[in-house]
């Protein structure tokens, strides 16, 4: 069995949807260490041995695989760094969980970044879905930088699900793209802040191959006095095609920045950016609460519908 | 039953403030009514101060007997009124279902939300995990918005102009659903409209112009004449 108290465990079941010991290959780190792993026939998990993190290497041709590698913090004032690289072997076929969940019950800040790399050869298909929450029971803050560097082999494809709903003080997303002939990424980025919390997201994505797309659609809500700042470069240097779409809700006092960049190297590059952020219109409130919702009920319906 | 005692409402317009309705007194009996009028008359502001959406500049509204003019848009759903906004909301990320089961007040299930949805003519498995936004058409916009209405089952019901934005073909299903409901209903149906065909499956009709109740009675005492005092009548009389 894995040491984990049921503070871990309970972050577990929210970031990473486990309650038990996961079936296939798998790494839980909890404060700083592994807390168990392991490997299956088409999936080898190795630890770093020059610095803190993992190597993931998934055999060509393994299909329907769910890999989890999530991570708890759960001792306050912990900095937790990490470097997991993934290597995708030519048309596998599978699925990464990943997600961070820090309980802080202190009073200093506590921090995970976690630096991922992705090397999809040829083919290749992952989906990708990361969870970030975090809970505090004192004046401790939860910090989360996450960079994710992905290199694209010729038709590969990535499809990246990413989340952060409650609880993350400040986090600082980096997104780097490199994406061959035919190659695909999909992001659908969901991140909700409160109180004085702080997000930025900051995506560069470099289609570089003949047929290459990418679609990057973020959609936020900021509430009370939380600060967002969306950034996004698509760069077309073949005949491809890029959308990014930033879509917000800002409520209260919060302040919500979308800064998008597209830029065509290549006569034949199609790429379009979408950026929308305002209030919740009045008329979804007025037909909510025709329904028999309170003003406040209806609000939290939309929000939920649109972080779905 | 609903009495609307001494209603008047004015807005303030760019010439200055304009008075939509004008002291308006009705009595809305059990039953399938009609409201119906030239545009610009106040039809659609007399359904939103039902509703809640618009407050009333003076007036009072009774709802089976008690004082509703303070209840806001919750309090008079929660009341017992539903009603069918002529222009459907959208929604990102909010699918049909979800939609319908914040109507229905209830956790329904799928087969139970479908049912909703066939009602209003809507092959309801193309539909009810679908998002309510402007991916779906004007008309089926407006009959996910009457089957919204359907599950709250409440006994009050207005309707502002349902026709309004569809297709002929999703009118007729329209038609076949106010008759199932007029059928099926004991509680008071208010469509805002103008077509023949509504009119013509009305207990009541009610004229509203400038803002005044203009006439007011059964089906058979109104339709005949409301058609004939328009002007195109008057001048193929002339021709006469």
């Amino acid at each position: 069995m894995l040491d984990l108290n049921q503070i871990d465990l309970n972050l577990l079941e929210t970031i990473a949807g486990i309650s038990e010991v996961p079936s296939g290959a798998f790494n839980i780190r909890a404060n700083g260490a592994s807390a168990g792993r392991a490997s299956s026939e088409n999936v080898e998990i190795t630890p770093k041995i020059d610095k803190p993190g993992i190597d993931i290497r998934i055999k060509p041709g393994t299909f329907g695989e769910t890999i989890y590698i999530p991570v708890v913090v759960t001792q306050d004032g912990l900095q937790d760094t990490v470097y997991n690289d993934f290597y995708i072997g030519e048309a596998a076929d599978v699925v990464i969980v990943a997600g961070c969940g820090i309980h802080n019950s202190g009073c200093s800040e506590s921090r995970h970044d976690g630096i991922h790399a992705f090397h999809l050869e040829k083919n290749a298909k992952v989906k990708y879905v990361e969870k970030h929450y975090g809970e505090s029971t004192g004046e401790g803050t939860n910090v989360m930088n996450p960079t994710t560097l992905v290199y694209m082999a010729k038709n590969s494809y990535l499809e990246m699900e990413t989340v952060q709903i409650k609880g993350v003080d400040s986090t600082d997303r980096i997104t780097k793209a490199e994406l061959d002939e035919g190659a695909t990424l999909i992001v659908g980025e969901k991140i909700m802040t409160h109180g004085v919390q702080h997000a930025g997201t900051d995506f560069t994505v470099d289609l570089n191959g003949k047929g290459s797309s990418a679609n990057i659609v973020s959609r936020s809500v900021a509430k009370d006095r939380s600060t967002q700042v969306f950034v996004s470069n698509i760069r077309g240097n073949n005949l491809c095609h890029g959308h990014s779409e930033c879509d917000a809700i800002v409520m209260d006092e919060a302040v919500v920045s979308a800064i998008p960049q597209i830029v065509a190297n290549s006569v034949d590059a199609s790429l379009i950016h979408e950026a929308a952020i305002g209030k919740i219109a009045g008329e979804q409130l007025e037909k909510l609460m025709t329904l028999g919702l309170s003003e406040k009920e209806a609000e939290e319906q939309i929000i939920n519908g649109f972080l779905k | 039953m609903l009495i609307l005692e001494d209603i008047s409402f004015s807005a303030q317009t760019e010439t200055g403030r304009k008075e939509i309705l004008n002291h308006i007194n009705l009595e809305i009996d059990d039953g399938f009514s009609v409201i119906t009028g030239p545009n610009g008359g106040g039809k659609s502001t007399l359904a939103k101060i039902i509703a809640g959406l618009y407050r009333p500049t003076s007036g009072k509204i009774y709802f089976n007997g008690v004082d509703i003019t303070d209840l806001d848009i919750t309090g008079r759903a929660r009341a017992g009124i539903s009603y069918a906004f002529q222009q459907p909301v959208r929604f990102k990320g909010i699918t049909v279902k979800d939609l319908i089961t914040l109507a229905s007040g209830k956790d329904i299930g799928v087969t139970e939300a479908c049912a909703y949805l066939s009602e209003v003519g809507l092959c309801a498995r193309d539909y009810i995990n679908r998002e309510v936004n402007a991916s779906l058409s004007g008309g089926e916009l407006k009959r996910i918005e009457i089957a919204t209405v359907l599950a709250r089952g409440t006994g009050f019901t207005v309707f502002d102009e349902p026709e309004a934005g569809i297709d002929l073909w999703s009118f007729n299903n329209l038609i076949a659903a106010f008759e199932k409901m007029r059928a099926e209903t004991r509680g008071t149906i208010l469509i805002i409209s103008h077509q023949e065909r509504i009119l013509n499956i009305a207990d009541r009709i009610i004229v509203i112009a400038n803002g005044q109740v203009e006439k007011t009675g059964d089906k058979g005492q109104i339709l005949p004449g409301l058609f004939c005092d328009g002007q195109t009548c008057s001048v193929m009389k002339n021709k006469k």
